[in-house]
C-alpha cells in the first residue's frame, strides 16, 4: 500500500513539473515581447530593469523557467498588471470563494447524479430510465452560461426569490443565499456526467452473474444493492474525483456569469485586461489543484476497491 | 461407359452469395430506425444548412442597426425574432450567427481527428519509444481541466477566431489519441494483421488497409461525442471576451452582449444560447444512438 502510494506520488511530479512549463510557457506564446506583457504600459526605465533582472529575460529560456518555477515555489507569482497587487494575493483572496461554490456543487451534482443513476440503471430499459436519461443528458448538453442566464430570469427576475450576481454581505446565510444559483448552474454538467455513469455500471453489475446468484439464494433487495454498491463505488469515485476538479475550472464560465468573484472572475478579469501574469498564475494554481486531486483519488481508490491491493 | 449423365458434367450453379451488406451499411440501417437519431440528425441538418444559406435567407443586413428600434420582442412586424441591444435583426443575425459557431464548433473536432487520430494510430502501430513520447506528451494535457487549458492558450494568444480553433483544437486532440493508440494496440497484434505483415507488406500498407478499418470506428463515435463538448467551449470563449469580437455575429458572443437585456426581453437575450443547447443536445443525442448502432452482437 505505501509502495502504491509513493509511486503515484512520483508519478505526479513530472505531470505537474510539465503543467508548470506550460503555464510557463503562456508568456512567450503571447504575441509580444514579454517584457512588456508582465509590465504595466506606464512602466518606468528602473521598473523595467528590476523586472528583466528578476525574470532574466536577457537569459537562454530553460534559465529563465528555473528562475521563474524557483519563484513559484516561494509563493511569487508575479505582479498583476490590473490590480498592481501581487498574483499570489488575489488568488488567495479568490479561491476561497471558488472552492465553497465546487463544493456546494459537487453536493447537489453528486448526489443527484448517484440517486438518479441508480435509479435508471435499477430500472434499465423502462420508461422512468428514459426519463432519468434524457434528463441526464440534457444536464450533459446544456452550456453552463446559458442555463445560469435562463435560471435568473425565471428565479431572479420573473419570481425575485434569489440575487443575481455578486457574493452577497455579511453572514453565512447571505453568503448560501447568492451562492444557490450558481452553484445549480455549476452542477448541471456533473449530475448529466455522474447519472450517466452510474446508470451504464449499476446496469452492467445487475447483469452479472453474481448478482442472478445471490437473487437465486434470496437475498433481498436491499442487500443486493450494497453489493452493487460496493462494485460501483471505485469506479464511480473516481469519475466524480475528475469532475470536482472539472467543477473548480468549469466555473469560469458560471463566475462570469454570476459576478462570483472567485478564480473564475480572476481569469475573467485577465483575459478582459490583457493581464498574463494574473492568467498563468490563476491557470497554474487551478491545474496544480486538478493534479493533486488526481493523486488523491488516485490513492483513495484501492481503499474502497481491495481488486486493486495486488499492486 | 454410362453412369455419368450429361447432367452431372454441368457445372453446378454458382452459389449465389447475396453480396454481405458492409459494416457500415448495417449501422446505417439500424441508425435509420431509431427515431430520436433521425429527429436529431433533421434537427442538425436544417440548422446547418440554414446557416450556410444565411446570407440568402437572412431577411436584413446583420451589421445595421438603429438606435430607435433597439430590443424590439419577438413577433415584431418586420423583425420575425425581434431585434438586439443595437437594433439589429435577431433573425438575421442568429442565422449569421450559425456560420461561426458550428463552424467553430466542428472544425477543432475534425481538424483533431486528423492530428490525433494520425499521431494515436503511429503511437499504437511502431509502439516501443514512438508510443512514451507520444503518450507522455498527452498525459501532460489531460493534467488540465479541458476548459482551462483552451482558457489558457486562447488567453495568452488574444481574442480571435483563429486563436480559439487553435486552443480548441490542442484540447481536442489528446482524447483522441488515447482512443485511436488503444485501438490500434488491440488491433496491432490479431492474426491477420501478423498474416499481412509475414507475407511482406509494408507497415502504411498494413495500416492502411488492415488497422484503419478496424480503427475508425470507435475512434469516429468518440470524435462524434466530442462535437458538443466543442460546440459548447466554442460559444462559452466568445462569451468571455475570446473567441469571435463585436460586432461579428457568433450565438456565445450574442449571449455575453444582451446579458443586459434580460430584466426587459429576458425572451430574446435566451435565444443565441437556446441554440447552443439544442445543438449540443442534437449532437449528444445522435453520438448516443450511433453509438449503440455500432454495438452489434
Amino acid at each position: 500500500m505505501y509502495g502504491y502510494v509513493a509511486k503515484r506520488i512520483l508519478h505526479a511530479i513530472p505531470i505537474a513539473l510539465a503543467v508548470s512549463l506550460v503555464c510557463f510557457l503562456l508568456v512567450h506564446m503571447a504575441p509580444g515581447d514579454p517584457l512588456t506583457l508582465v509590465l504595466p504600459a506606464d512602466a518606468t526605465q528602473a521598473m523595467i530593469d528590476t523586472t528583466k533582472a528578476k525574470y532574466g529575460l536577457d537569459l537562454p529560456l530553460p534559465l529563465q523557467y528555473l528562475l521563474w518555477l524557483w519563484g513559484v515555489v516561494g509563493g511569487d507569482f508575479g505582479t498583476s498588471i490590473s490590480t498592481g497587487r501581487p498574483v499570489a494575493t488575489e488568488i488567495l483572496g479568490a479561491i476561497g470563494y471558488s472552492l465553497s461554490l465546487a463544493a456546494l456543487a459537487a453536493v447537489i451534482g453528486f448526489a443527484l447524479g448517484i440517486t438518479l443513476g441508480a435509479i435508471a440503471g435499477y430500472t434499465a430499459g423502462t420508461l422512468l430510465d428514459r426519463m432519468v436519461s434524457a434528463i441526464a443528458v440534457s444536464g450533459v448538453s446544456v452550456p453552463q452560461y446559458w442555463l445560469g442566464i435562463v435560471l435568473v430570469v425565471i428565479f431572479s427576475v420573473d419570481l425575485g426569490w434569489l440575487p443575481a450576481m455578486g457574493a452577497g454581505e455579511g453572514g453565512v446565510l447571505a453568503r448560501l443565499h447568492h451562492m444557490i444559483l450558481p452553484a445549480v448552474t455549476l452542477a448541471a454538467m456533473p449530475a448529466g456526467i455522474v447519472t450517466r455513469s452510474v446508470r451504464a455500471l449499476v446496469a452492467e453489475i445487475l447483469a452479472r452473474d453474481f448478482v442472478t446468484a445471490l437473487r437465486a439464494k434470496g437475498l433481498g433487495r436491499r442487500a443486493i444493492l450494497l453489493h452493487v454498491a460496493r462494485n460501483v463505488a471505485p469506479t464511480a469515485l473516481a469519475v466524480m474525483g475528475v469532475q470536482l476538479g472539472y467543477l473548480m475550472a468549469g466555473s469560469i464560465l458560471v463566475e462570469t456569469v454570476f459576478s462570483w468573484p472567485g478564480t473564475g472572475l480572476l481569469l475573467n478579469t485577465a483575459i478582459l485586461q490583457r493581464d498574463i501574469p494574473l492568467l498563468q498564475g490563476t491557470i497554474l494554481v487551478l491545474a496544480l489543484f486538478f493534479v493533486g486531486l488526481n493523486l488523491v483519488v488516485d490513492i483513495l481508490q484501492p481503499l474502497v476497491d481491495p481488486r486493486m491491493k495486488r499492486t | 461407359m454410362t453412369g455419368i449423365d450429361a447432367a452431372s458434367l454441368t457445372p453446378p450453379p454458382p452459389v449465389v452469395v447475396a453480396a454481405s451488406p458492409g459494416y457500415w451499411t448495417g449501422v446505417g440501417r439500424r441508425l435509420s430506425r431509431d427515431p430520436v437519431s433521425m429527429l436529431c440528425l433533421a434537427v442538425l441538418v436544417a440548422i446547418v444548412v440554414a446557416a450556410i444559406l444565411a446570407p440568402w435567407l437572412a431577411p436584413a443586413d446583420p451589421s445595421i442597426g438603429s438606435v430607435v428600434r433597439r430590443l424590439k420582442p419577438i413577433g415584431t412586424p418586420g423583425y420575425p425574432l425581434g431585434t438586439d441591444e443595437l437594433g439589429r435583426d435577431m433573425l438575421t443575425r442568429l442565422l449569421w450567427g450559425g456560420r461561426l459557431s458550428l463552424l467553430m464548433g466542428i472544425a477543432p473536432v475534425a481538424m483533431a481527428l486528423l492530428v490525433g487520430g494520425t499521431l494515436g494510430t503511429i503511437a499504437g502501430y511502431v509502439g516501443g519509444k514512438t508510443n512514451a513520447v507520444i503518450m507522455r506528451a498527452t498525459d501532460v494535457v489531460f493534467a488540465f481541466p479541458s476548459i482551462l487549458l483552451a482558457v489558457a492558450i486562447a488567453g495568452a494568444l488574444g481574442p480571435g477566431v483563429a486563436n480559439t480553433l487553435l486552443a480548441l483544437t490542442i484540447v481536442l486532440i489528446p482524447p483522441i489519441v488515447r482512443v485511436s493508440e488503444s485501438a490500434t494496440t488491440q488491433v496491432r497484434d490479431l492474426d491477420f494483421v501478423e498474416a499481412a505483415r509475414a507475407t511482406g507488406a509494408g507497415a502504411i500498407t498494413v495500416v492502411r488497409v488492415h488497422v484503419l478499418g478496424n480503427v475508425m470506428g470507435p475512434v469516429l463515435v468518440y470524435a462524434s461525442s466530442l462535437l458538443s463538448v466543442s460546440i459548447i467551449l466554442a460559444a462559452g470563449l466568445s462569451f468571455i471576451g475570446l473567441g469571435a469580437r463585436p460586432p461579428t455575429p457568433e450565438w456565445g458572443l450574442m449571449l455575453a452582449t444582451l446579458r443586459n437585456a434580460i430584466w426587459s426581453q429576458p425572451l430574446l437575450a435566451a435565444l443565441p444560447g437556446g441554440l447552443i443547447f439544442v445543438v449540443s443536445l442534437a449532437f449528444n443525442l445522435l453520438s448516443d444512438g450511433l453509438r449503440s448502432a455500432m454495438e452489434v452482437e
